[in-house]
Formats: structure tokens, C-alpha cells, sequence
């Protein structure tokens, strides 16, 4: 990658060879970023069997800097979401999102945080924790094994690796403008309420309802 | 060392002495046998709500019984059922002379809820003896007595039932729900509860049936 328009890539191999290494302070801030994940220590459900498992020696997800798991959010900025979120936890999942700082990432782990998973018809599991909280990485699986979750977590590193800090494409951290809290449901009558957050997450089309669904299934 | 011999178990005795046992001490006890055809063959005792304080107290402070430990309270839902039954009804035959004709009539048996318990007698080494007991219907008429003043055990139990079916429990020490929040409406474990999220436009969207 080019540096700088006036610095070609034959001139920042050249400097390589004599020891010299060139680089832009965003690619340098991101690879920081990218390698030094704290993630938040909370699990939920058998999920976070895995996500132990993933940090103990035979996985030891440290390899990747996302060792420390800090046991408070102030000082977390990767939230696991691994488990089942029930709808009476779902209120203190979206608190502790909020009270992460920026930058803050969300992986969602497993089938159950993704979309309810097995419980996805009970009447107390929230149908996906996207639903409250924007989610980086989703983790298919029930649970995903400890190989998974070093995956997702590889995967984070390089979307972290390709944020912008300035311009109109940049990272949300960046902008000062950008929602940083995202509003905590209450309990209500027959669910939470609201049931989901509708600026960042609405009903899928019903089966079958456009036209286009239909011709692509004639096709 | 020296060993006691080990007390060997107890059988417990048959529902049907139990239960005139029962009627002997408590001659005002209404309790009737609910037979179970399944291959287990547990029968059990369900007694009214007026007087299943009084058969409870007898069973667990009783000699011949001693059923000290309540291990599970669960509830179950009985909906409506259409029984089809033929009745005979006087009428005329094709040749115009009065003869007794079969009629098919539908008849609605009310639903209830119902309160299981299992009791064990850890001192006897008996058990389970199943006892039932039902509300009135589904919907204004569903207090029963609480057992909780026997058995310490029953407490949680009772008031999860409370919470995911509705039966409210006279004389228990702290009726709350226990799994759902405080201001949550409905019994989500009666079969007729509908998920809320059934109503958001997924599957049954556009009055189709779900496919």
C-alpha cells in the first residue's frame, strides 16, 4: 500500500532493506488497535464454555492479543456476546454496550445470540442481540468451537485493520457525531419494549411477499 | 465394624388404601383415584381444594405414610375438550311408527388448570404418590391452597407456576413470579399463550397460513 502519493512502493521497499519503515498513522494506530483486543469477561450460556476454552493454553487465544478480558466495561472494547440472551437479560446486555468507550466492537457468538437459535420460538429469548446493539462479527455455530471464535476474532482484526479515521467513510469512533449509546429496552407487557431498535435493525420481508423473491425461486 | 442392617424399603401401599385411609381419618376428604393407562401405571390421588390442606397434612404427619419431602410442583393446562357422545332420542321411522332413533351430540367439558405434586417419604423410603389438584376453570376460578406451609419445598415451585400458568396459591408466603419480570402479563406456559413475536410480519404475514 502506498503511503503517500509521493512515495512509491519501490521506495518503501527500498527503505525496508535499509531498515527504514515507513507507514501511515492510521495503518499504525489500527494495527495497535487490532492487536491489543481487551474483550469484556461476561458469557451467558454454554457459548462461553468455548470462549474459556478458546482463551486456555491448547487455544490460547492470546496469540492474537485478545487475552485480557477485563471484568468491567470501562475498561473492555470487545464485547462476546456468547450465549443465549434472554429477554429479561437483554436490558443489561445493551447497559454494558453502552457503557464500553469508543472504540467498541461486538461479536456475536453462536446461534442463540445471532438469532435465538433452538429457543428462537420460546416467549423469553431475545431473537438475536443485533436487534439492541450493532454486531461486528457474527459466529455461526451451537456453540462454535474455540477455532471459530479465533476466526471472528481474526475477522474483527481485519475489519479494525481497514477503518478510516477522517473522510466521510470513517470509523464510528472517529466521528463525533455518531450514536455512541444505543437506547436500553424496558420490560413491557408482553415483551420488551421496544421489541427491537428499529434504526439499526427491522423485520426481514415476509416469505415469499415481493415479486422478486418469487421469480428468482422460478428461475 | 459393625453394621445396622440395612432397613429394606418400603413398599408403598396401594393408592386405593391410601386413599381409604384418607377417607377414614377425614371422613369430609372428596379425593378420587386418576387412573394411568401409560405403561408406568402411575396412578395418582386428586383431591378437591377445599380439603387438600387437610388430606396433605394427613399424608405427610401420618405413621403409616410419613411423606416428609415434596421433590417436584409442576403445572399442567387442560383446554377445552368437545366430548362427542350418542344419546338415544325418541323419533319416528321411515314407516311413521315411534321408535327410539341415535343421535350424536357434542358436549364441552371445561378446562382447568392443575397442580401436581410428587411426595416422597425419605423416612419410609416410599414414594412418589401423586397428588392432584385443579382449579375450578382457566380463568376467574384458579386459587387453590398453597402447600407451601408442609413442604418448604413447594415455595419456588408454586410460584413458577404462578408465573408461567396462572394458578394463584392461597396462603403462600410470597407469591411473586419468579422467571418472568414483575410487570409481564400473561402465563407463557398455557396453550393457548401466543409469542409476541408471532405477530411481527414473518412467517403468517398477509393472513397466509404459516407454510
Amino acid at each position: 500500500m502506498a503511503v503517500d502519493p509521493h512515495v512509491t512502493e519501490v521506495d518503501v521497499k527500498a527503505l525496508n532493506r535499509e531498515g527504514v519503515h515507513v507507514t501511515s498513522l492510521e495503518s499504525l494506530y489500527n494495527w495497535g488497535r487490532s492487536n491489543s483486543l481487551w474483550p469484556l469477561q461476561f458469557g451467558l450460556a454454554c457459548c462461553a464454555i468455548e470462549m474459556i476454552a478458546a482463551t486456555m493454553a491448547r487455544h490460547d487465544m492470546a496469540r492474537f492479543g485478545a487475552e485480557v478480558f477485563r471484568p468491567s466495561p470501562r475498561q473492555a472494547d470487545l464485547m462476546i456476546v456468547a450465549g443465549t440472551v434472554t429477554k429479561k437479560m437483554a436490558p443489561m446486555v445493551v447497559r454494558l454496550y453502552n457503557q464500553m468507550p469508543e472504540p467498541k466492537y461486538v461479536i456475536s457468538m453462536g446461534a442463540c445470540a445471532i438469532s435465538g437459535g433452538p429457543f428462537r420460538d420460546g416467549y423469553n429469548v431475545l431473537n438475536g442481540i443485533d436487534r439492541f446493539i450493532p454486531v461486528d462479527v457474527f459466529i455461526p455455530g451451537c456453540p462454535p468451537r474455540p477455532e471459530a471464535l479465533l476466526d471472528g476474532v481474526i475477522q474483527l482484526q481485519e475489519k479494525i485493520r481497514s477503518q478510516k479515521l477522517s473522510g466521510p467513510d470513517r470509523a464510528r469512533h472517529a466521528d463525533k457525531s455518531a450514536c455512541a449509546e444505543y437506547p436500553v429496552p424496558e420490560y413491557g407487557g408482553g415483551d420488551l419494549s421496544p421489541p427491537y431498535n428499529p434504526e439499526i435493525w427491522s423485520p426481514p420481508p415476509p416469505f415469499g411477499s415481493s415479486d422478486e423473491d418469487e421469480s428468482e425461486f422460478e428461475t | 465394624m459393625k453394621t445396622k442392617a440395612n432397613s429394606k424399603p418400603e413398599q408403598m401401599l396401594p393408592l386405593g388404601d391410601i386413599k381409604v385411609q384418607i377417607m377414614a381419618a377425614l371422613p369430609g376428604a372428596a379425593c378420587e383415584i386418576v387412573p394411568n393407562p401409560g405403561p408406568s401405571g402411575q396412578d395418582s390421588l386428586r383431591v378437591e381444594p377445599a380439603s387438600v390442606l387437610a388430606v396433605a397434612r394427613f399424608l405427610r404427619d401420618d405413621e403409616r405414610h410419613l411423606f416428609d419431602y415434596c421433590s417436584n410442583v409442576t403445572g399442567v393446562d387442560w383446554l377445552d375438550q368437545t366430548v362427542s357422545e350418542t344419546v338415544k332420542v325418541a323419533g319416528t321411522d321411515a314407516a311413521g311408527q315411534a321408535t327410539e332413533l341415535e343421535e350424536k351430540v357434542e358436549r364441552v367439558v371445561p378446562g382447568y388448570l392443575e397442580a401436581v405434586y410428587h411426595l416422597y417419604s425419605v423416612a419410609k423410603k416410599t414414594g412418589p404418590l401423586v397428588l392432584r389438584v385443579r382449579t375450578g376453570n382457566r380463568s376467574d376460578d384458579v386459587e387453590i391452597p398453597s402447600l407451601t406451609p408442609l413442604w418448604r419445598s413447594c415455595e419456588f415451585q408454586e410460584r413458577e407456576i404462578f408465573d408461567l400458568y396462572g394458578i394463584r396459591f392461597s396462603g403462600h408466603p410470597d407469591l411473586r413470579r419468579l422467571l418472568m419480570w414483575d410487570t409481564f402479563e400473561g402465563h407463557p406456559m398455557r396453550k393457548d399463550y401466543q409469542s409476541p413475536d408471532e405477530t411481527l410480519a414473518f412467517a403468517t404475514a398477509n393472513g397466509k397460513e404459516d407454510v
